[in-house]
């Protein structure tokens, strides 16, 4: 049985839908992300999960308990908040152990339980310390341990990376993906930041107008998305307005505009023809100043635009001889001492015709 | 950023550093120095220097500070006002915190609103005020009359309001409230809303809310409005005068019959140096109270 399932949740300010009939089902011991961009709702989804807003429709059922009346402080969910909110006037230490003399912890078990949060999160001596005298990433540490320390069934984060810079966001990342799974308690991480989403989720839900669009595994998100919103939300992508075409089961003919008549899998939907856009991936557009001529690539010759120089990859942005523009990127390691194509170049931009995901309007 | 000349930094800091100097240092001095001499033949203050049989000579003395003490009518008025400006500052508290709370918490466009209110009593003068209190506690008053016939009506005997020491420290209260709602307001305004999801979240109900994490974090709020309450209710003079009758007096009336009335400066100043003495004493400790729970 899934420990928190969200059945047609919806919040209104006024008629503003901050939050639009979401239904979910997050299993116990899961790394669950909401993703989306700021607005999406999902700080607000993540209030009515923790107390702090009730929804006016749908329900919240928390191990197969109705949450709906329960306070906050009576819920067994704890959140590290955006800021951190560390209590200043605590030191360390009574910051995490506030939440057991909440619950009338024995002192000497808060000692000893308090000392082992400490050393979880690699902050052991720092006890005595005031939180205006940690760096970003220990009052972070702090936070996730004062709101682990009393063993909630779930954990939400509400963007808990936002204030650090991005060389400790990526170690603090693998952290809390370890602390994570070794004390299985189930997390639901709400981010606006696709890399960070991508990188620590077990599942991730992608929102948008409070709706949630997509629901599924990082890699699906990433390599299936369901609609033109997710696929240009998640990582980078070429979308290609056109017209599918009647095809075979297997392989199909589109038109895309300004690019030509190209080979696409088959979007595997009930409807034969219609009006969308293909999803391309820079990562899967090939480019050379001659490419093989396969039966299975769709090849346009063009003109190298512009480059971003990334340093582990380059992006060309090509414009093929139709009018449109594609973006190819292009490991550095792949293309030697000095190889570059550089703006003018006459150049050759191809995909296999199951790289890219037809996705109707 | 280049440093600003030294002269910049005397032209902004150099004149309230005058103002200080001549009419609060220089006073104090003479104040201390007129604590030591004698009352002249006609009330104030003998000459400083006097010709004597060895010369000129200061004349200056003790006496008057052993009078302080020989008398316990004068310590008992200090503990009275103690105690009367200890209770203002209670009651002031207890009376300010859920105001400033409230003001604090409200819409921010109500907040200048509220907090105009708070203040709007200073629009009027001070002894006006005073006297519509003469007549609030007064025996004709509706309120009065009304407390004595409920008294009356469940057989007890009628009070008299006016010229007591309750009196004495509802106008006190009323005079200095909102000294203590203002720094209350500016601490609790500045409170962190998510300190409070925060404690909630992880399990603190309403009263924890309040004891752990609103009532510690508004000390300094707490500790600089009880110093602007207590301080000038300690030696306050016209209000008692007005409100208090002879039950009433405050360390503050004495010293005022000291320089005007008796016209015994010397032992007028003794009174006022201790006042300050107490003051500054008062003052010091609570900001190191203050200073230790911001630590």
């Amino acid at each position: 049985m899934a420990l928190l399932e969200l059945r047609n949740v919806t919040r209104r300010f006024g008629d503003f839908r901050a939050v639009d009939d979401v239904t979910l089902s997050i299993e116990s011991g899961e790394f669950f992300t909401l993703l989306g961009p700021s607005g999406c709702g999902k700080t607000t989804l993540l209030r009515v999960v923790a107390g702090f807003d009730t929804a006016d429709t749908g329900s919240v059922v928390l191990d197969g308990r109705d949450m709906s009346g329960i306070a906050p402080e009576a819920r067994d969910v704890h959140t590290v908040f955006q800021s951190y909110a560390l209590f200043p006037h605590m030191s360390v230490a009574d910051n995490i152990a506030f939440p057991l003399r909440m619950a009338k912890v024995p002192a000497a078990q808060i000692r000893d339980r308090v000392e082992e949060a400490l050393e979880d999160v690699h902050l052991t001596g720092m006890g005595q310390r005031f939180p205006s005298e940690l760096s970003g990433g220990q009052r972070q540490r702090v936070a996730v341990a004062r709101a682990l320390i009393s063993r909630p069934k779930l954990l939400l984060l509400d963007e808990p990376l936002a204030a650090l810079d991005a060389k400790l966001k990526e170690r603090v990342q693998l952290e809390l993906i370890n602390l994570q799974k070794e004390i299985g308690i189930t997390f639901i991480y709400v981010t606006h930041d696709q890399s960070e989403a991508l990188a620590l989720s077990d599942r991730i839900a992608v929102m948008k107008d409070g709706r949630v669009e997509q629901v599924d595994e990082p890699s699906r998100i990433y390599g299936f998305p369901k609609n033109r919103f997710v696929a240009d939300f998640i990582g980078h992508c070429n979308l290609l307005e056109g017209r599918l075409q009647a095809g075979t089961e297997s392989l199909c003919e589109a038109v895309l505009d300004k690019v030509g008549a190209i080979k696409v899998a088959h979007p595997d939907k009930g409807v034969a023809t219609g009006h969308g856009v293909l999803a391309l991936r820079p990562e899967n557009v090939a480019i050379g100043r001659t490419l093989p001529d396969e039966p299975e690539m769709n090849l346009f010759s063009g003109r190298v635009q512009d480059l971003l120089y990334l340093g582990d990859v380059t992006v060309y942005i090509v414009e093929v001889e139709g009018g449109g523009r594609l973006e190819a990127l292009l490991p550095n390691h792949r293309s030697g001492q000095a190889t570059f194509y550089q703006p003018g170049d006459e150049v050759t931009v191809g995909w296999r015709f199951d790289a890219g995901h037809f996705l109707f309007d | 950023m280049p440093m600003r000349p030294s002269w910049s930094k005397w032209l902004i800091g150099g004149p309230p550093l005058f103002y200080l100097i001549v009419f609060f240092a220089i006073p104090t001095l003479i104040m201390l120095v007129a604590s030591f001499r004698h009352v002249g033949p006609w009330g104030g203050l003998a000459p400083l220097i006097e010709q004597g049989a060895t010369g000129w000579q200061l004349d200056l003395t003790l006496d008057n500070y052993a009078r302080l003490f020989a008398d316990s009518l004068y310590l008992r008025l200090f503990f009275r006002s103690f105690v009367y400006a200890f209770v203002t500052t209670a009651l002031c508290l207890l009376m300010a915190y859920p105001l400033a709370m409230l003001v604090a918490r409200s819409a921010r466009r109500y907040r200048d609103l509220l907090l105009l209110l708070v203040i709007l009593p200073f629009w009027s003068n001070f002894l006006i005020r005073i006297y519509a209190w003469i007549i609030i506690l007064g025996p004709q008053s509706v309120f009065v009359g009304a407390l004595n016939s409920g008294l009356e009506w469940i057989g007890l005997e009628p009070v008299r309001l006016l010229y007591t020491p309750f009196a004495v420290v509802v106008g006190l209260v009323y005079v200095h409230l909102p000294f203590m709602v203002l720094p209350l307001y500016a601490t609790l305004e500045k409170l962190d809303p998510a300190l409070l999801d925060a404690a909630q979240d992880l399990g603190a109900n309403a009263w924890h809310r309040f004891w752990k994490v609103i009532f510690p974090l508004s000390l300094p709020g707490v500790y600089a409005g009880s110093a602007l309450v207590f301080i000038p209710a300690f030696g306050i003079f016209a209000l008692p005068d007005l409100l208090g009758g002879t039950g009433g007096t405050m360390i503050g009336n004495v010293i005022k019959q000291q320089f005007l009335d008796s016209r015994d400066w010397p032992f007028g100043s003794v009174l006022s140096a201790v006042l300050t003495l107490v003051a500054i004493i008062i003052a010091g400790a609570v900001a190191l109270a203050a200073r230790r729970s911001r630590a």
